[in-house]
């Protein structure tokens, strides 16, 4: 019993590393798009910053100029996007789809020439990256039944950025419902003419949306390279910056039901790790490809309209023109 | 010049031309920051490309992809759809042929491996465009994003098929057995032998007249056929089409369908004509590719093949140049794609205000004949 136990806190343990990195690239896209500017590039962005972020740190020795770094990259890509789908209302789709495709053969072209190894950074000492905090008492109530163990091993023992994530979570929602900047932000997603008519910049307001995006994006990277792992890997964000654009469709927009969708994507990461080979009594092996595969089914059905119904921004893939 | 001549110039000639000259300029400064000499550089590159027969054959087999997936690409663009699953279109089109080749007996002739291969490509690769097509036209979801799930989907599917069901057993790696010999699409320098020519040995292999053959019928379908010219319409004016009788969802449906097949056949060069077996990743940056070969080539056919050609070029030229320089990797290619689908895509219009005020200028008050820009 108490294996199990330990078991499934070990897995949600897993759960929250694997889902700081999409809470935080999810929430990035919940500003562009509510503020009507589709972001495909997530991907991109957090890949740009991983390797920002880890060679700043393996060259300075300090994890937290790479995260100025990691979030330096990922608001210059940030207002890429946006000079070409604001400034000169280009397709949203494309230019985040660039932004992709040029970070992918970017992070390892100046891998190679800065450190002579293609797509990759040096790996980082204990100095230059983000180390696990224990949280105080997490050893003297180890021994209390059932709570004791879940505060040790699952809400101790994790470094700075994943408590950082999941403070943000609040903090959106707080900015997105609850102050005036937050009102013109869905206002302008949802009807850039009628903020336009108030007297606001629909450019203006898209603009500080995609640099709330940019930071927090940036510190999805710098997590994933120098919190997560010590080094950034060739293509090491492997699809995530599209898995929390899923996760903001299932969360349908709204900033606490896109960290729960989060944090299911993230169970079943984790699940799917702690499966592999495992054959289970009467079902036999699961494949892991299916856990893996399942976040994007689910994603596909929602969108489909056949669980609920996931309704984007209104004004969401569209430039805005300005009448003269 | 007519000042409405004028502006079609801008449009059609020198807004692109500017675009990929701003894209190759970009990439000559990441050159110079890598402190690679990018003319020394584009010399390799050119020679690797075009420098002897072997290299030449790879480029235009390399062509021979972008060809599929730029064409995938431009058709559902003419529908004002962005086809971004041709990564997984492509995939799922090389299970479609391989299973054709497997299941057949395998003493059967070319004249029936190569058409089932090709059927195979294009059922399985326009099926998996189908679901997605499927769920826009009738059930309302976004095709870019069920698009992009559906290339994960493809991925751990094949993953899935390829460890557990079609593995050699005997290999390491998760790959299929080897297809018969019947099967495999013939390679030019074998015609080439066989008439009487000597070349040297490349993976190029006939698919790239079948690629061919697709650029003139995508041509043909587009510009000559009613169904083309409903698609070009809905394309332009989704409203005014539907007021025209156009069923916009028979359009997403047939366009979507088309488009996956095209990409599907990615793996008749890859697979029928190369490999000779299912592998894994085998269809990796050629959906994508296929992006900034649509946009550079204006989505028309003529032009694809020649993008198509350039990106082949950078490829192969770009292999050597990995070689030959040990700071540069092959991945400046996929650099310059990123930078291609930037400019020539999203940027696209950057220029123009520019270039119409210099070139094209409104002409004074008095001037106006009444008609408006």
């Amino acid at each position: 019993m108490s294996d199990l136990f330990l078991t499934i806190l070990l897995t949600l343990d897993a759960t929250l590393r694997v889902s700081t990195p999409l809470v935080l690239a999810a929430m990035a896209g919940l500003f562009a798009e509510r503020s009507g500017v589709v972001d495909i590039g997530l991907e991109g962005k957090m890949l740009a910053s991983a390797f920002a972020a880890a060679s700043v740190a393996a060259v300075v020795g300090s994890p937290w100029a790479g995260l100025g770094a990691a979030i330096i990259a990922s608001c210059s890509l940030a207002m890429l996007h946006g000079f070409a789908s604001i400034t000169h209302r280009g397709d949203q789709i494309v230019s985040g789809v660039a932004i992709n495709i040029l970070v992918a053969g970017l992070t390892i072209i100046l891998g190679l020439a800065w450190f002579q190894q293609a797509g990759l950074t040096p790996a980082l000492d204990n100095d230059s990256r983000f180390l696990s905090i224990t949280l105080p008492f997490a050893e003297q109530l180890a021994f209390i039944p059932v709570l004791g163990p879940i505060y040790k091993e699952l809400i101790s023992g994790h470094t700075i950025l994943v408590y950082l994530a999941f403070a943000f979570v609040p903090m959106v929602w707080w900015v997105v419902y609850r102050t005036r900047f937050g009102l013109r932000l869905r206002a302008v997603g949802e009807n850039p003419t009628a903020v336009d008519t108030a007297g606001l910049s629909v450019v203006k307001l898209r603009y500080k949306a995609l640099i709330i995006g940019g930071v927090l994006c940036g510190i999805a990277g710098a997590y994933l390279s120098t919190a997560h792992n010590a080094q950034f890997t060739r293509d090491m964000t492997a699809g995530q910056g599209y898995i929390a654009l899923a996760a903001l469709i299932f969360g349908k927009w709204r900033p606490l039901t896109v960290m729960l969708a989060c944090l299911l994507f993230g169970f079943l990461d984790a699940l799917a790790v702690r499966l592999q080979g495992v054959v289970i009594s009467g079902i036999g092996e699961i494949p892991v490809q299916f856990i893996e595969a399942t976040p994007y089914l689910l994603t596909v059905i929602l969108l489909a309209g056949f669980i609920g119904r996931a309704i984007p921004p209104k004004a969401a893939g569209k430039a805005y023109l300005k009448e003269r | 010049m007519k000042r409405d001549n004028r502006i079609v110039w801008i449009n059609r000639l020198l807004l692109p031309l500017l675009n990929i000259l701003t894209a190759f300029a970009v990439t000559a400064v990441l050159f110079w920051i890598i402190d690679v000499n990018p003319m020394e550089a584009a010399e390799v590159l050119l020679y690797g490309a075009f420098g002897y027969e072997e290299g030449i054959g790879y480029t235009i087999y390399y062509a021979t992809n972008f060809i599929f997936t730029g064409l995938a690409v431009a058709v559902a663009f003419h529908a004002g759809l962005f086809n971004i699953g041709g990564e997984g279109q492509a995939y799922v089109g090389g299970l479609g042929a391989g299973l054709a080749i497997l299941m057949l007996d395998p003493t059967l002739g070319a004249w029936v491996f190569i058409p089932a291969s090709i059927i195979g490509a294009l059922i399985f690769g326009g099926l998996w465009a189908l679901i997605p097509a499927y769920l826009q036209a009738y059930r309302g979801s976004h095709i870019v994003i069920t698009t992009i799930m559906f290339n994960f989907l493809a991925a751990s599917f094949m993953v899935y098929l390829m460890v557990h069901v079609l593995r050699d057993t005997g290999q390491m790696t998760p790959q299929s057995e080897l297809f018969p010999t019947n099967s495999w699409m013939p390679f030019m320098h074998d015609v080439a032998a066989g008439l009487g020519y000597s070349i040297e040995a490349s993976p190029l292999n006939l698919s790239i007249l079948l690629a061919l053959v697709c650029a003139v019928l995508v041509w043909f379908f587009l510009w000559q056929t009613r169904w083309g010219f409903a698609i070009r319409a809905t394309g332009k004016n989704g409203s005014a089409a539907l007021y025209a009788g156009i069923n916009p969802k028979h359009i997403i449906i047939v366009v979507m369908c088309i488009s996956g097949a095209l990409a599907g056949l990615v793996s008749i060069n890859e697979l029928v004509g190369y490999q000779h077996r299912l592998i894994m990743d085998f269809h990796l940056g050629y959906g994508f590719g296929g992006i900034a070969v649509a946009l550079m080539g204006r989505n028309h056919p003529l032009g694809i093949i020649l993008a198509a050609l350039l990106f082949g070029t950078l490829y192969q030229g770009g292999a050597e140049l990995a070689f030959e320089m040990s700071n540069i990797s092959r991945d400046i290619v996929v650099v310059m794609q990123g930078l291609v689908i930037l400019f020539c895509g999203a940027l696209d219009y950057m220029y123009r205000p520019w270039l119409i005020r210099h070139l094209a200028p409104v002409p004074k008050q008095e001037e106006l004949s009444g008609v408006a820009i």
